[in-house]
């Protein structure tokens, strides 16, 4: 694959994602109100659980149609459709606004959560047969 | 409603340009510092925080549905950031025997965000 061919995939997932994530965030807010970042948190999971489950996949079948899309769904589509610097800016409001516990919790409960759903998705491609 | 069409286009906009700047970084991190630890995404991670918090501070989150706000932080910076290759990355290196470097990754991670998005809101602040 080309290298702008390749930077044309990964621009296209990571628009299309963050879209998304946009709409994640708009939904949740409207659902579950803006006291805690619940839209950032489900987006940051969901898209770990899928690229652990899309890399895993890729790997099983190198020849597959899902290795041949590998930038435009995995540093594309999963890149843009998580994001670490609202996250970070999420905790920094938290302690700005005179809730450091808050902030710390939203770390403590993210990280693991993270590493969790991309083991989950990894997982779930290898059982499947 | 057209309105909203717009706002989805700006975030997608800058969620494309973003993304394409990640790849360009990664890339560029793996030719200089090779492929043994994900410098890409850390670097990504740490100075889209570093943005992000200068944005915030300079901003405020007064107004999220802003062309600025919607282009720049909810499209560029967030295309740019990325956790899911973080994760990804991370386990990587933990399935690869290297429980160390995969602790080392997540701790710088979650520590340099914090602290460089603190920086770029303090930066923001002396400067305003």
């Amino acid at each position: 694959m080309s290298v702008w061919k390749n930077y044309l995939a990964v621009g296209l997932g990571s628009g299309v994602g963050s879209a998304l994530r946009y709409g994640v965030s708009l939904v949740s807010q409207a659902a579950l109100g803006s006291h805690f970042p619940w839209g950032t948190l489900l987006v940051n999971v969901l898209g770990s659980g899928l690229i652990g489950w899309l890399a895993a996949q890729a790997l099983r079948f190198p020849q597959g149609q899902l290795a041949r899309l590998h930038p435009l769904l995995i540093a594309g589509f999963c890149g843009g459709f998580t994001t670490f610097s609202l996250f970070s800016l999420e905790t920094l409001h938290f302690v700005t606004t005179g809730r450091p516990w808050a902030g710390l919790l939203y770390v403590m409960v993210s990280l693991p959560l993270w590493l969790t759903a991309a083991l989950l998705g990894e997982r779930l491609a290898l059982s499947c047969r | 409603m057209g309105q909203g069409v717009m706002n989805v286009l700006l975030v997608a906009l800058g969620g494309a340009l973003g993304g394409a700047g990640r790849l360009a970084i990664s890339n560029l991190m793996a030719h200089w510092l090779g492929k043994a630890f994900p410098w890409g995404t850390l670097v990504v991670n740490t100075t889209g925080a570093l943005a992000a918090g200068w944005l915030l501070g300079w901003q405020g989150l007064s107004d999220t549905a802003s062309v600025l706000w919607l282009f720049s932080i909810a499209g560029l910076l967030g295309g740019y950031t990325t956790v899911s290759s973080f994760s990804l990355q991370t386990l990587e290196l933990w399935h690869g025997g290297q429980a160390g470097r995969a602790a080392l990754n997540a701790g710088a991670t979650m520590t340099l965000g914090i602290v460089m998005a603190t920086l770029g809101w303090a930066l923001s602040k002396g400067f305003s």
